[in-house]
């Protein structure tokens, strides 16, 4: 966006013209409301994590000394510790998965690529496709048949491969140089170590956005958990939480501090790899 | 590059051509077997996990019973023919059809325009904006749900800022009245979302080849007619991407259905993908008219993806 004005030239260097300015300052108010609405919300749950149910309710801004009793009132009914063991776990769990499934098959069907395996590419991105909706009930029938309710092999198997991550190294692959393959292959290393030792370690800006990716989702399921972890020892946070506001009397200082507990690994991560995530995006979809 | 779209980009740009590769040497069909072994288990994965569920649920919505004692209906379209008269499922896909309308244009519209101020090299304080716009993108939706359900409450928030300003006089009922209710949905989906569609429009816009922008100055194009007749075309793919996505989302939406509204008042609020959650788990579960369910879900997710490809595909 520049800055064009047809009624005068610039008068002088570093000087903009009224108009101009004013479009300017007009962008930053704009800005500014926006970034006020995005942060507001977040800001209140913090504040709240530390304020008094009653303070909570008077919408006090300020930051209070409620946060230990908050705390105190949690963990006396829930188990925190338990949800975010199992949070966590699935969520790692899965995450660690994906990537090893994902990456070796985008990486088979662009090096090995043959005119089936482009076919066989086609079909499983057609599951894009399949909302989880409609595949919810047999997958609760399957895991069920195998006796896995409450497992975190159910919580973890339908969400290894998806075609979003497969397309995304696929992607990848596709722009690694194959005098590279090449080179290692007359040097004898094999297949596999070549996907090990020279894919691997040059796509890291695109494992680190998979993750990203793959990470919060996982982290942040609710439906599927919600459906196959029956038992509430095996509950995750995000289920904890929801749970939380169904008694008589909702204590609001300490649902604050439980949706800020929940909300706090998917912030760090995001925040710390928010480069590469935007980075490894950029490659999906050119 | 400007009319890739998820169909053309699945062709890929030849590399080896010629005839020559008619004969596999042992060392390239070793090779092409090594790829199969690369790419199975993921196919396995989504064989299992996704195809085979989708064929069982269509079985299972030809079939009633109770759990695990399911037989053919009779007729066979006994659950389907039941959705007909179902006012709370009809109301559930309106509600979820309103919700798409209203918020994926404003939502896509909205972060175009913050992807676009953003992208300005001479904008201050950058990273700033940027980290604002995108953190809500990493809230779990079980939090902010609950977020928004506590400042949207009668005692909440919202009507303490508005009846501190003078808007109102008296504390609205916002999750108690269909029309706030859904309100809030509506706001809690923009807040959630915008910033996450800003990334995707942020990363198109980066791969925009400055020639053209420049090309269009000296063409004498204003800041505006460039937007729309250079930079929109070429982020066509990013955004049919975002579209598709977005609908696909809403459609299925149910992390904010079950735990900012509830569902209610008296169902108003009320997802697809929530009517289908409390028809299969809830009570009295029924597999059957669950899956028939799910199955509507399905054709709507399909014909307006189908519909999406067609439009974005056109070329102009």
């Amino acid at each position: 966006m520049t800055d064009v004005t047809t009624t005068s030239a610039r008068p002088k260097a570093g000087e903009k013209p009224l108009g101009a300015r004013l479009r300017s300052a007009g962008k930053y108010v704009f800005l500014s409301i926006v970034a006020l609405l995005s942060i507001g919300p977040l800001y209140f749950m913090v504040v709240s994590a530390t304020n008094t149910t009653q303070d909570v309710l008077a919408s006090s801004m300020l930051p209070g000394s409620n946060l230990i009793a908050n705390w105190q009132s949690l963990t006396e009914f829930q188990d925190v510790g338990s949800a975010m063991y199992h949070s966590t776990l699935n969520a790692v769990a899965t995450t660690v998965l994906a990537l090893v499934v994902c990456s070796i098959a985008g990486y088979g069907f662009e090096v090995y690529h043959s005119p089936n395996k482009d076919r066989l590419m086609w079909v499983l991105m057609l599951a894009m496709m399949i909302p989880f909706a409609a595949t919810m009930i047999p997958l609760f029938q399957l895991f069920a048949d195998f006796g896995l309710i409450n497992s975190t092999w159910a919580v973890v198997l339908p969400a290894i491969s998806t075609p979003l991550l497969i397309l995304l190294f696929r992607q990848s692959a596709r722009s690694f140089p194959h005098e590279i393959i090449e080179a290692a292959r007359i040097d004898g290393l094999k297949e596999v170590s070549i996907f090990f030792r020279m894919f691997v370690p040059t796509m890291k800006p695109t494992y680190a956005a998979a993750a990203v990716i793959t990470f919060m989702t996982a982290w942040n399921n609710f439906l599927w958990p919600k459906v196959i972890l029956v038992n509430p020892d095996y509950q995750t946070m995000p289920m904890l939480i929801s749970n939380f506001t169904g008694g008589y009397v909702v204590d609001y200082g300490a649902l604050m501090l439980a949706v800020l507990i929940t909300s706090l690994p998917t912030i760090i991560i995001f925040f710390v790899l928010q480069r590469s995530f935007v980075a490894g995006f950029t490659g999906v979809v050119k | 590059m400007s009319t890739m779209t998820p169909a053309t980009m699945l062709k890929r740009p030849e590399r080896n051509k010629g005839g020559a590769k008619r004969q596999l040497s042992p060392a390239a069909k070793r090779r092409s077997l090594t790829g199969w072994a690369f790419l199975i288990p993921a196919a396995v994965l989504i064989g299992v996990m996704m195809f085979w569920p989708m064929f069982q649920a269509l079985i299972l919505s030809f079939q009633t019973g109770r759990g695990t004692n399911l037989d053919w209906a009779d007729p066979l379209l006994f659950n389907y023919d039941r959705m007909l008269d179902d006012d709370v499922f009809r109301l559930t896909m309106t509600n979820t059809l309103l919700y798409l309308v209203i918020q994926v244009p404003i939502m896509l519209i909205s972060a175009l325009v913050l992807a676009n101020i953003l992208n300005n090299p001479r904008l201050r304080w950058k990273s700033f904006w940027r980290t604002a716009i995108f953190v809500p993108a990493a809230i779990s939706l079980v939090s902010y749900s609950l977020v928004f359900r506590t400042i949207f409450a009668t005692d909440g928030l919202v009507n303490d800022f508005l009846l501190w300003v003078g808007f109102i006089d008296l504390p609205i009922n916002w999750l108690g009245e269909t029309g706030t209710a859904r309100l809030v949905i509506i706001l809690g989906l923009l807040w959630r979302w915008t910033g996450f569609n800003v990334i995707f429009y942020l990363a198109a816009l980066q791969n925009i080849d400055p020639t053209t922008l420049e090309a269009a100055k000296m063409d004498g194009a204003g800041p505006i007619r460039t937007f729309f007749s250079v930079t929109i075309p070429q982020m066509k793919p990013m955004i049919l991407l975002t579209v598709i996505m977005s609908t696909n989302g809403t459609i299925q939406m149910f992390d904010e259905s079950y735990n900012l509204t509830r569902g209610g008042p008296a169902n108003t609020t009320m997802t697809m993908s929530h009517y289908l959650y409390e028809v299969s788990f809830q009570n009295n579960p029924n597999f059957g008219y669950g899956a028939a369910l799910s199955y509507v879900i399905l054709i709507i997710v399909a014909v307006l993806a189908a519909i999406q490809m067609k439009v974005g595909d056109k070329r102009d």
